[in-house]
């Protein structure tokens, strides 16, 4: 029998079982639609945590006082360890050859005040540097002065945010900010720049890093950014801090340096194991599917006795009566898989025109596994319903009291 | 006169077992159709004809003795031989005719074609000359149920014939028909049989039994009587 003909006569099923058709169609379709909706809220996931991960440049090497492996978890937040991370060790690892640019940072939350307008928000203690390593644009005014490390003003750049929320629509260079009991006069504003590691970069203060130390009271950096000259040297510069700062601290190893890559393979291999256990969840929806399958196809096998007789009377081999029942699963699988994928593309068009921060698009590799694990599993289930057909003797089929 | 031998059943017995009890459905039964015959089986229900028939058919195998079918001993024979040989010289005229309800008259037809896997074209054209000559060209596009008894089973003979098979089985074709439709059907089986093909009917039909060349009686598996016209 020709392929163009199987097709026709297992439409020919299809249309006239419509109920069993539909009801076929809609398990398997719901099966495709949550592999692709799944995997593609795994994936925007994954790709709003690694843009967020990616803005340093793959150049940037960051140094976090404390060590992950003594620790047992990720080192400190604020900074603070037995031997914290100064500004005299960023002063010594700039000294270091393959180092082009370094930028300390030391954050906190404090209460800002204008003209009796008050509010909390985020400091970071940086220099003129740390402008160039974030890629942070102003929309007004100059960043901080490039000035020494070890000498505090009381300069700001504020986030755009602040600024309409502080000044409204009045001019904010020159103004005096307070912060908790200091003031800072305001010298830029920073461009909308969006988040950046889960902070709104709109919301934040930046003053020089030693201003932010004694506004705090804290002497060790939060983290450390380190740019270095050419990317072949990145091993090598890492590995010169890490023996530098164990020479500084007495000799104990107690800082963890991380490049972008490897936090963005470390990050993303979580990620990745994420995608594939949400497919994997969503998977067994199809099996549930899978399972209606042969359900479905035992009870039409059951009511088409007569008619295998008949096509084995006229010629129709037990494997071609198999593969008609094969084929009539394939195809209905087929078509749901289609639709399914047509449906949650149309869904997902729709949950990315309404969410702007975070995209979703399912992987080349889960919208094609959806389509062919429904044709696997439709084959794989139909099996036996299929091979029971093929099995009965055409004088059986054609005496049953059951069937059409 | 006929000279080729078609068909040749050699002591050929079919037992059933019923619980512990074995019931035989023919018992020896030898017996000679020729090429271009048309055969009456006849004879009370539960007598062995439609038994018979099976086995001539190569829907059942005989439990033993040899059945040679064009000089091919069909024991011999695996599945597929069998199922191969059956839709190159057998045709089969069902008294529920037996037709799928979903297909057209036509398509209904077709089907033994697509299952043997020619090309549409070919289809077509012998499409077009069995609904002509079965008188059905106005009704091929109809379903089963849209057509009365002796369209049926007027489509069922255009499903037997289409594969231009050598020998024609009919299972009670008049059984469930009325008379003129009946006459109808009789007649084109008597004329297909005129064209060569070799007719074995199975019938109650005294009538219809008594314009065969031949009438098997049959009674409790055995050949009872054998008489020609």
């Amino acid at each position: 029998m020709r392929l163009a003909d199987i097709i026709t006569f297992s439409s020919h099923v299809l249309i006239r079982q419509r109920f069993r058709t539909i009801v076929l169609w809609v398990a398997i379709a719901i099966g495709v639609v949550a592999i692709n909706l799944l995997t593609a809220l795994g994936e925007g996931a994954k790709s709003y945590v690694l843009s967020e991960f990616s803005l340093l440049g793959r150049h940037t090497l960051i140094v976090l006082p404390g060590k992950k492996e003594t620790t047992g978890g990720m080192p400190s937040f604020t900074g603070e360890s037995p031997r914290a991370l100064t500004l005299k060790d960023a002063q010594a690892i700039s000294r270091l050859s393959g180092v082009k640019t370094i930028a300390p940072l030391v954050v906190g939350q404090i209460e800002v005040s204008y003209a009796g307008k008050l509010r909390e928000a985020m400091v970071m203690g940086s220099s003129q540097r740390f402008f160039e390593l974030r890629h942070l644009d102003l929309a007004q005014g100059q960043t901080l002065p490039e000035r020494d490390l070890f000498k505090a003003e009381a300069v700001c750049v504020i986030g755009k945010t602040l600024h309409k929320e502080l000044f409204s629509a009045q001019p904010a260079l020159g103004e005096w900010v307070r912060l908790g009991d200091s003031r800072f006069r305001v010298i830029g504003v920073l461009k909308d720049a969006g988040t950046s590691f889960g902070l709104d970069m709109g919301d934040v203060i930046i003053i020089p890093v030693v201003s932010a130390q004694t506004l705090f009271n804290v002497e060790g950096l939060f983290r450390l950014f380190i740019d270095v000259r050419f990317f072949q040297q990145l091993n090598n510069v890492k590995q010169k801090i890490v023996e530098l700062l164990k020479e500084r601290h007495e000799g104990e190893e107690d800082v963890t340096v991380i490049s972008q890559d490897a936090m963005l393979s470390s990050v993303q291999g979580i990620l990745d194991t994420l995608t594939y256990a949400v497919m994997g969840i969503a998977s067994i929806s199809m099996l549930v599917a899978g399972v209606l399958i042969m359900n479905m196809m035992m009870i039409t096998v059951s009511q088409r006795r007569k008619e295998i007789g008949l096509l084995k009377a006229m010629g129709a081999t037990a494997r071609l009566v198999r593969n008609l029942f094969l084929y009539e699963a394939a195809l209905i699988a087929v078509i749901a898989g289609v639709s399914g994928w047509l449906f949650s593309h149309l869904l997902l068009w729709l949950a990315n025109s309404y969410f702007d921060d975070i995209q979703f698009h399912s992987p080349w590799w889960a919208q094609l596994a959806s389509i062919l694990l429904a044709i696997g599993l439709a084959m794989l289930f139909a099996w036996l319903p299929a091979k029971q057909a093929a099995s009965l003797t055409p004088l059986d089929a054609l005496q049953s009291k059951h069937g059409r | 006169m006929w000279f080729l031998r078609m068909i040749e059943l050699r002591h050929i017995a079919k037992h059933f077992q019923v619980g512990e009890q074995t019931v035989a459905a023919l018992d020896d039964i030898s017996l000679r159709i020729n090429d271009g015959e048309y055969l009456a089986i006849m004879g009370a229900s539960g007598s062995g004809k439609s038994t018979l028939m099976n086995i001539l058919g190569l829907l059942d195998r005989a439990s033993s003795g040899e059945y040679l079918l064009d000089g091919v001993n069909v024991a011999e024979l695996n599945e597929v031989q069998r199922t191969r040989l059956r839709s190159e010289k057998i045709g089969f005229v069902f008294q529920s005719y037996h037709l799928i309800s979903r297909l057209t008259a036509r398509e209904n037809i077709e089907l033994p074609m697509m299952l043997a896997g020619m090309p549409v074209k070919l289809r077509n054209k012998k499409l077009d000359e069995v609904l002509e000559k079965l008188d059905l060209q106005d009704r091929a596009g109809h379903s089963p149920n849209q057509l009365s008894g002796g369209q049926r089973q007027r489509v069922a003979i255009g499903r037997a014939i289409i594969m231009k098979p050598n020998i024609l089985l009919a299972d009670e074709p008049t059984g469930n028909l009325d008379s003129k439709s009946g006459q109808t059907v009789t007649n084109l089986l008597e004329s297909l049989n005129a064209e060569g093909i070799t007719l074995i009917v199975v019938t109650h039909d005294q009538a219809m039994g008594a314009r065969s060349n031949r009438q098997l009686h049959m009674f409790d598996g055995h050949v009872k009587q054998q008489a020609s016209s």
